[in-house]
C-alpha cells in the first residue's frame, strides 16, 4: 500500500477513524449521561418511574 | 393504533399494540404486525436493549473483516492503482449519508401522517448519524480526487448536490434546536425533510442527467457491477459492516432520545408539582 499515493489514503483512514470513533463516543456518553439523570430524578422522585 | 396528541413515552403498555389472536410472525400479517408492534416506545426499547450487544458484535466482525480485505487482501486498481483503497470508506460512507436522509424521509411521514412520536425520535437520532458520514463521503471524495482528478473539489453536479445533502442536515439540527417546543420541531423538521428529500434522486441520478467530473454509478446500477468481484466483495463486506454501524447507533442514539423525552416529562411534572400559587387577596 506504499507508493506516491499513500498520504491520501493515510489521511482518509485517519479521518474516517476520527469521525467513526467521535460518533461511537459522543452516541455512548450522551446515553450515559442521560440515562444517570434519569436515574437521579427518579431516585429523588420515587413515586414516579419510567414504565418497563 | 396509538392516541394522537400528548404521550407520555416510555409508558404505554406493550398489550396495546399486541397482534391478534392467531397471528403469529410466520404469515405476511403477522411479519407487519411484528414490526408495527415496535412502533410502540416500551417494545421498542425492549427490543434495542436485546438486539445492542449482537449488533455492536456483528458490526466488529463484519466492519473489521471488510476493512482487512479492503486494505490488505484486494488487489490495486489498474487505472487508479492503491487509490482504490479509498472507495472502501468514500462509498459506504455515501450510500449511509444518503440512507440516513431516507430514513428521516420515511420516518417524517410518520410524524405528519401518524403522529407518532417513535417516528419523530427516529428522525432525530438519524440527523447526527447520517450528518457524520455525509461528511467522510466529501472528505473522503476529496482526498480521492485530488491525485486522480487533480482538483480537491469541482461543482459538477454529483459534488454539489451531495454537498447540498450535507447543508440538508445541518439546517435540520439546527432547526430542531431553535424550536423549544417539540411538537413543533417535529412538524416543521418534518415538512423540511421531505422537501429536502428530492435531493436524494437527484444525487442518484446526477451522473446520468449531467455531465459530471464523478464517475457514473459502478455497483448500483443497470446490468452487473462494472467492476472486478476481487473489488467489489469487499467493498461489499465494508458497506455491509458500516450499515451496522449505523443500524447499531441509530437504535442506541434512538433509545437515548426516549430518554431525554422521559426526563422532560419528568422536569415538566416535577416543576408543576413544586409550584404553589400564591392566595388571591
Amino acid at each position: 500500500m506504499t507508493g506516491p499515493h499513500f498520504g491520501f489514503i493515510a489521511a482518509s483512514y485517519g479521518i474516517g477513524f476520527v469521525v467513526v470513533a467521535g460518533l461511537i463516543l459522543w452516541t455512548w456518553v450522551d446515553h450515559r449521561v442521560q440515562t444517570r439523570a434519569l436515574k437521579a430524578l427518579e431516585a429523588a422522585n420515587p413515586r414516579r418511574r419510567s414504565a418497563r | 393504533m396509538l392516541r394522537r396528541g400528548r404521550l407520555n413515552l416510555m409508558t404505554i403498555p406493550a398489550r396495546r399494540l399486541a397482534p391478534p389472536c392467531g397471528m403469529t410472525s410466520a404469515s405476511p400479517m403477522g411479519l407487519i404486525s411484528a414490526v408495527s408492534s415496535l412502533a410502540n416506545p416500551a417494545r421498542f426499547n425492549a427490543f434495542a436493549s436485546r438486539a445492542t450487544p449482537w449488533l455492536v458484535g456483528a458490526t466488529a466482525l463484519v466492519l473489521g473483516a471488510g476493512l482487512y480485505q479492503g486494505l490488505f487482501v484486494a488487489p490495486a486498481d489498474y487505472q487508479q492503482g492503491e487509490t482504490v483503497r479509498i472507495m472502501f470508506l468514500h462509498v459506504p460512507s455515501a450510500w449511509l449519508g444518503m440512507m440516513g436522509f431516507v430514513i428521516m424521509a420515511i420516518a417524517s411521514v410518520g410524524v405528519l401522517v401518524w403522529k407518532h412520536p417513535l417516528a419523530d425520535v427516529s428522525a432525530k437520532a438519524a440527523a447526527p448519524i447520517g450528518a457524520a458520514f455525509t461528511f467522510l463521503a466529501l472528505a473522503t471524495g476529496s482526498l480521492w480526487g485530488k491525485p486522480m482528478w487533480g482538483t480537491w473539489w469541482v461543482w459538477d453536479a454529483r459534488l454539489t448536490s451531495f454537498l447540498i445533502l450535507f447543508l440538508m442536515y445541518l439546517g435540520l439540527m439546527a432547526l430542531r434546536s431553535a424550536i423549544e417546543e417539540p411538537s413543533r420541531a417535529a412538524k416543521a423538521c418534518a415538512i423540511l425533510t421531505l422537501v429536502g428529500s428530492i435531493n436524494i434522486p437527484i444525487i442518484k441520478f446526477s451522473v446520468d442527467w449531467w455531465n459530471t467530473l464523478h464517475q457514473p454509478a459502478s455497483v448500483i446500477r443497470a446490468g452487473k457491477p462494472a467492476m472486478d468481484s476481487s473489488i467489489l466483495i469487499p467493498l461489499l463486506v465494508c458497506a455491509l459492516g458500516f450499515t451496522l454501524l449505523f443500524l447499531t447507533l441509530h437504535l442506541v442514539a434512538m433509545r437515548t432520545e426516549l430518554i431525554r423525552r422521559r426526563l422532560r416529562t419528568l422536569r415538566i411534572t416535577t416543576a408543576a408539582a413544586a409550584f404553589v400559587p400564591e392566595p388571591a387577596e
